[in-house]
């Protein structure tokens, strides 16, 4: 398994299907009356969020918690990094300290390899910049395959901002590695020309689109986008790439409607959309602390020690 | 102070005087006592220069040496050391100091620490505007007075056409030339790097290679408009190369320098984040990189241009987006001429070396540097093993900073002796001081 999950596209075909099968035993266990199992005990696990996160965060601390890591919560506001450390003082610090994995949340495009230059730990991209979020890409494509027989054809729509979205990048990277097409969808602001590169389609007629599309992932809009005048008004925006309740109807039946979270309701995702059976975003965030356990404990070699535990504990009775 | 010095059996590239054979190299107190075959080597130090190449010393027209203000990334002595261990004997020095040069106080400061560094001539640029801030003159001819030939906010571009078209009119009183750092603001704007295929991938903001070419194409318009004499620094894309071209081709007086990193280097080699390559303009696509090649070749652009832009170890080694722009160049600048362009047979060696000596020398007015070397003329040289392979990094800089694009490449040429006024300031590879 890899040292570093820095990016999506470090993952062949073989790690993906490995990490959500992983995955699925992991599952397994958040259903249990006590979810834990002992796979990482005496491991330690800092969550080193340079950018505020709620559901990423607590996500990753669960899922540490989950396979008994220590897991330590480093973030930076009112720490040493408020007092003007260096990421790289930081890292050495955490080094010297003994952390064996650092998840990494940073607005720093880049920040993760940067960090993993300069320490022994593992490290994990828990977001940064506008560059990738690939656990949030291995979480969707676990989220998917609950409902299709396969990857192969699969057709997503990704539709929004997706020039500044790190999750557009890591899902159309992801999606193309396990042999689904991307159409990504939205204002010519908003999406990258040299898109198509990556290997996904482009259009900027969402009703063109969601009649092919065996999925419909909605990214945020921050509004901060209006602004910086990407697109004219909000309004304007919602009218023409919002998940309206009408444009579900144009949606193929059991199509999937995602959304990474957190959602504007009103704005690219109408309420009422949001909240429908074929939405399955409160499963991504359930999913996503079994693919993340699957992650912490592939990297951690948590796979040596502990295989046995999993097969031994399906009765839900503790590992320790 | 004074030696006599007989360069043996080098191959002395001149492009003022068109030399390029094997000859020996007579050099009396401060200037050329002599050029030709089988000089007499009588009360002379005689440097064997078989399978040498001797030229005039380099001319940068680019450095950023950071002092008065800045001195904890470089000093003028120290990036005085950096250029004569580069091969230079004359750099020009840019005026985003603290304060900054837009007055002649900061000028005779600057050349005050470089006379007293004694390693290179430094000519210290003068703002356009004051503070940089681009909407006041600076009193051009008070520091063209003081011999500053080159005027430019350098780091800032001046973003006012007004202005601009003023500062051209202005200089044309004092024959100084107007440099312009072309980079439109609005449409650079949190720029992180080149804007294309590896900025969509990397998740970095990127400005194209349009924020720079409009610029030029304005500029050049209003030399027009002017018979101003306008210099375009470190041009970086495709579109400002045909723009000059053509500008040139309809007689505006303009004048253009490049990198070698813009030769080297392209924005596919960022996907490391290796802040050593975030530099402004930045690194542009590799046919943006060929046409930079072809029109320094064919003299389109006028000169090589360091850019030297030193930063302390922790200025740089932070977030990509946080780290400041710049890399070093002054000593792997004529290394990398040779390895990338002169090697694959890109550009001829004789007009390589014009680019990074002559060619400087004429846009800045220097009458004794770039050439000829022949009697009675400054002896200001450079002795250099055109073959010799190095990897960048391995021996300590001579800059303060060790910010360099090209730590780790492998690079061929490198220089062993320089020459100030008949003065080793460099020998055997090593800085005389």
């Amino acid at each position: 398994m890899i040292k570093h999950l820095l990016s999506i596209d470090q993952l062949d075909r073989e790690a993906i299907v490995r990490i959500l099968d992983t995955a699925e035993s992991f599952r397994e266990v958040g259903t249990r009356v006590i979810k834990k199992v002992p796979a990482l005990r005496g491991r330690t696990v800092v969550n080193l969020f340079y950018e505020n996160s709620t559901r990423t965060r607590i996500s990753f601390e669960i899922a540490a918690k989950r396979l008994s890591a220590d897991v330590i919560n480093f973030a930076t506001a009112g720490s040493s990094v408020a007092k003007g450390e260096s990421l790289k003082d930081t890292a050495l610090t955490l080094q010297a300290m003994g952390a064996d994995a650092i998840v990494i949340r940073h607005s720093s495009s880049g920040a993760p390899l940067t960090l993993s230059r300069w320490v022994t730990a593992s490290v994990l991209n828990a977001g940064d910049g506008t560059h990738e979020h690939p656990t949030q890409a291995l979480l969707d494509l676990f989220t998917i395959r609950e409902h299709f027989a396969s990857f192969e054809g699969l057709r997503v729509a990704v539709v929004g901002d997706v020039r500044h979205s790190r999750v557009a990048r890591s899902l159309t990277l992801g999606v193309a590695r396990v042999g689904g097409q991307v159409t990504l969808v939205g204002p010519p602001t908003l999406i990258p020309p040299e898109a198509p590169a990556w290997g996904a389609e482009v259009s900027y007629d969402l009703d063109a689109v969601l009649p092919k599309a065996d999925v419909c992932y909605m990214l945020r809009v921050q509004r901060e986008r209006q602004r910086q005048q990407f697109f004219p008004s909000i309004r304007e925006y919602s009218r023409l790439w919002g998940l309206s309740r009408a444009r579900v109807d144009a949606l193929p039946d059991g199509a999937l409607i995602m959304h990474p979270g957190p959602m504007n309701r009103g704005v690219e995702i109408a309420s009422d959309v949001a909240d429908l059976p074929r939405s399955v975003i409160t499963d991504q965030v359930t999913n996503g602390i079994a693919v993340r356990m699957s992650l912490l404990y592939l990297m951690l070699g948590g796979a040596r020690v502990a295989n046995h535990v999993l097969a031994a504990d399906a009765e839900g009775a503790p590992g320790e | 102070m004074s030696e006599r010095v007989l360069f043996r059996g080098a191959r002395l590239i001149d492009p003022a005087s068109n030399h390029r054979d094997r000859t020996d190299v007579l050099v009396e107190d401060e200037e050329v006592g002599g050029v030709g075959p089988g000089l007499s080597s009588a009360r002379a130090e005689v440097i064997d220069c078989d399978g040498l190449v001797l030229a005039p010393g380099l001319v940068d027209l680019h450095a950023h040496l950071r002092e008065p203000g800045f001195e904890h990334k470089e000093t003028v002595e120290s990036g005085s050391r950096a250029a004569a261990a580069g091969g230079f004997t004359a750099v020009c020095a840019m005026p985003n100091t603290d304060p900054v040069a837009d007055n002649a106080a900061v000028v005779i400061e600057v050349r005050n620490l470089a006379d007293k560094a004694g390693l290179c001539d430094v000519h210290p640029a003068g703002a356009i505007t004051r503070g940089l801030q681009g909407e006041t003159l600076t009193d051009i001819a008070e520091m063209a007075e003081h011999g500053v030939r080159l005027f430019t906010d350098d780091h800032n571009c001046v973003q006012s056409s007004r202005v601009m078209r003023l500062a051209l009119e202005y200089a044309k009183a004092f024959e100084v030339v107007i440099a312009q750092h072309a980079q439109d603001a609005s449409l650079s704007e949190g720029w992180q790097m080149h804007e294309g295929y590896y900025s969509s991938l990397l998740g970095l903001t990127g400005a194209p290679g349009e924020a720079e070419s409009i610029v030029v194409a304005r500029d050049l318009a209003l030399a027009r408009l002017t018979a101003g004499r306008l210099h375009v620094t470190h041009v970086s894309a495709a579109d400002s190369v045909r723009l000059l071209r053509d500008g040139r081709e309809r007689g505006i007086r303009v004048s253009a320098d490049v990198t070698p990193h813009h030769l080297a280097l392209t924005d596919g080699d960022l996907i490391g984040y290796d802040t050593s390559l975030r530099v402004n303009p930045p690194l542009r696509t590799s046919e943006d990189r060929d046409a930079l090649r072809a029109a320094l070749a064919d003299g389109t652009l006028d000169a090589v241009a360091t850019d030297h832009a030193p930063h302390a170890p922790e200025e740089k080694e932070q977030e990509f987006d946080q780290s400041p722009p710049g890399t070093i160049g002054l000593e792997t600048a004529l290394a990398v001429v040779l390895t990338e362009l002169v090697g694959p047979g890109l550009i001829e060696l004789p007009a390589a070396i014009e680019r990074l000596s002559l060619g400087p020398a004429r846009i800045l007015g220097l009458d004794d540097q770039g050439g000829p070397v022949a009697p009675g003329r400054p002896a200001n040289l450079v002795v250099f093993d055109p073959s010799t392979e190095w990897t960048v990094g391995d021996r300590p800089f001579q800059s303060q900073a060790r910010n360099s694009a090209f730590t780790g490449r492998r690079l061929r040429g490198c220089v062993l002796h320089t020459m100030l006024r008949g003065r080793f300031t460099v020998k055997e590879g090593q800085p005389t001081r």
